[in-house]
């Protein structure tokens, strides 16, 4: 085998069809194709990823580190954590909902169809469902809704009615609604440039549901107003609860205590590692942001 | 095929290639095989458990990344109960990495984790972010001998010692570790930094300095194991921006025996995997049959390196 140098640092990334020396793995370091990374607003981007199988174990929640490529020609030195938006096993693809901010999703959004994209996972701990929940409550905010949006699609695949609550500033960065939408869900938005944003209106929405029957248990993400809402109404009326965090992340793997946040467990404080212990924590554990 | 098999004292490593420790886990078999690594290498371990440094740990700069975690974990009976457990699951030798900020507490640290499922203690006596009299002795050569001194007095293992880049004069503090007993050295820990936000003028580490990680440092860590080299008989780990094989091959023909990965392995978490597989190719293809041959083997023989000497000469 002539040695060749390359870009990724790596000969032993996994490549769509390429057979796996290491098929016990639990994790994968993989070179996808872009698909498309089309343009869903002045903000999001919307990224489809053409990937090896082992990749389409992520479940909702969980989290790929991927490899942005620079966005000014110099380096961008760490990996850049993700929830998965969608995972569509048959045509062997995963996909990212994201905004533009930083420089690694504005390297990001340069990909071209036909790209490859370096992207390691699935990590962490996602969202999970008890059989005896029948209707949930999915509370997001802005970019916390592409984490939220694929609950919806394990709720559908377990018969759980899902009512999510769409928080953003306006009407034209409202993410995620038609995925909510077209998997069943029943979607209410709530908006600043309107006001029904407000903490007041959307715990006036919160209590009719729990007064419905229809809050078997919350989660959420994106908003630390909102988390703090929901942590008190979940005491309040005795709901479990799920929140997915993130944190500045290095080796995605548990190992360097880099990506830690503080969660208060049995009335002791503790840090935990969002990249392994997480990034699904128990909502009434989180001290939030 | 090439044996890539190299001796640390009485150490045998199947080939040459180990992560640094703070940048690895047993929890990287969900990644990679860790049974084709050259040896195992925890998180560096204290005596009492400790939660580590303030957020944010980790900021990105024009040429790598500085991160100052503080040694967080759940103290030494945590430790050598539940973590040793999992390393022993796998075939390499397993280096444990160990730090104080007093001598006497070091060395009996040592002798604790002297317990058989542990084959090597890597002496991290270069925190960069610690006192030079308090956990970063390696910053000086009289503290650097009377740590090594006491720990040599306490454990029978393998004892490799972590030496700093940050000291003026490395060599000097390289052959104090040596006289004091220890079996290998390992070059070098992280460069102490500092960054600054300029947009709320703090610094950007929640503990103000942090350590540099880089392929940036791979020259000046390779410039200090080639001095030390040629100044010490025990063998070398050289830990400094090694991202491929050429990389490793570098560092051994410098004079190191093997290598120590950090911040490639965190890039890219099968990279270890595959500087072993390039190292083999590489060697096949010159027709190399042992690894071992590397090491030391820079062509500088008829090299003027002090450059007074050498414009005195005429050269």
């Amino acid at each position: 085998m002539p040695l060749e140098l390359n870009d990724n640092y790596t000969n032993a990334a996994l490549r769509v069809g390429d057979v796996d020396l290491y098929p016990q793995r639990h994790v994968g370091e993989f070179i996808g194709i872009v698909v498309s990374n089309a343009r869903i607003n002045d903000e999001y981007k919307h990224l489809v990823l053409k990937v090896h199988e082992q990749a389409l174990k992520a479940y909702a929640g969980q989290m790929f580190h991927l490899l942005c490529p620079s966005p000014d020609g110099a380096e961008v030195w760490m990996r850049r954590p993700m929830s998965v938006y969608r995972v569509d096993k048959a045509a062997s693809e995963v996909e990212f909902l994201y905004k533009t901010e930083g420089r690694g999703t504005r390297g990001m959004a340069m990909l071209q169809p036909g790209d490859e994209f370096n992207i390691a996972g699935p990590l962490g701990v996602g969202f999970k469902l008890r059989p005896s929940w029948k209707n949930i409550v999915v509370v997001g905010r802005g970019v916390g809704l592409a984490t939220l949006a694929p609950l919806s699609q394990l709720a559908a695949e377990q018969g759980v009615g899902v009512t999510a609550i769409l928080s953003a500033r306006h009407e034209g960065v409202v993410m995620s609604k038609a995925l909510f939408a077209e998997l069943g869900a029943r979607t209410i938005t709530v908006l600043d440039s309107d006001g029904s944003s407000a903490v007041e209106n959307v715990e006036r929405i919160l209590e009719e549901l729990i007064a419905d029957g229809k809050a078997d248990a919350f989660f959420t993400c994106g908003s630390n107003r909102l988390l703090k809402l929901m942590q008190r109404l979940g005491k309040k009326h005795n709901i479990p609860g799920q929140v997915a965090m993130e944190q500045i992340m290095v080796c995605g793997f548990g190992a360097c205590y880099v990506c830690v946040r503080t969660f208060e467990v049995d009335g002791k404080r503790v840090l935990k590692r969002v990249c392994r212990d997480g990034p699904v924590f128990n909502m009434q554990e989180a001290v939030g942001w | 095929m090439v044996d890539l098999s190299v001796k640390i004292g009485d150490i045998t490593l199947q080939n040459p290639v180990t992560p640094a420790s703070g940048a690895f886990s047993w929890e990287y078999n969900d990644v990679i095989d860790l049974n084709r690594l050259g040896g195992l290498v925890a998180k560096t371990i204290c005596r009492e458990p400790r939660l580590g440094n303030p957020t944010p740990r980790m900021a990105e700069t024009e040429a790598g990344i500085i991160q100052s975690i503080g040694l967080p974990g759940k103290g030494i009976e945590y430790f050598v109960e539940h973590i040793v457990p999992e390393y022993a699951k796998f075939t390499p030798p397993l280096i444990v990495s160990v730090s104080s900020e007093s001598i006497e507490d070091f060395a009996a640290l040592a002798e604790e984790l002297s317990v058989p499922d542990v084959d090597v203690i890597e002496a991290n006596i270069s925190c960069p972010t610690r006192n030079a009299s308090g956990g970063n002795f390696a910053m000086h050569e009289d503290y650097t001998r009377d740590c090594i001194t006491a720990i040599r007095a306490k454990t029978k293992k393998p004892l490799w010692v972590k030496l700093s880049p940050n000291a003026g004069d490395i060599v000097s503090i390289a052959k104090a570790a040596e006289n004091a007993g220890a079996d290998a050295l390992v070059i070098a820990n992280t460069f102490l930094s500092l960054k600054i936000r300029t947009d709320n003028f703090r610094p950007a580490l929640g503990n103000k300095f942090g350590g540099l990680v880089s392929p940036a440092l791979k020259p000046i860590v390779l410039r200090m194991v080639y001095q030390v080299a040629k100044q010490v008989k025990i063998p070398i780990i050289g830990i400094g921006g090694v991202t491929k094989a050429e990389d490793v091959v570098e560092y051994m023909l410098a004079g190191a025996s093997a290598v120590g990965i950090g911040y490639a392995g965190f890039r890219n978490p099968t990279t270890l995997v595959s500087i072993i597989e390039d190292l083999e190719a590489w060697c096949d293809e010159r027709g190399i049959k042992k690894v071992t041959e590397l090491i030391g083997a820079v062509r500088d023989h008829d090299m003027e390196t002090d450059t007074l000497v050498a414009a005195s000469a005429g050269v």
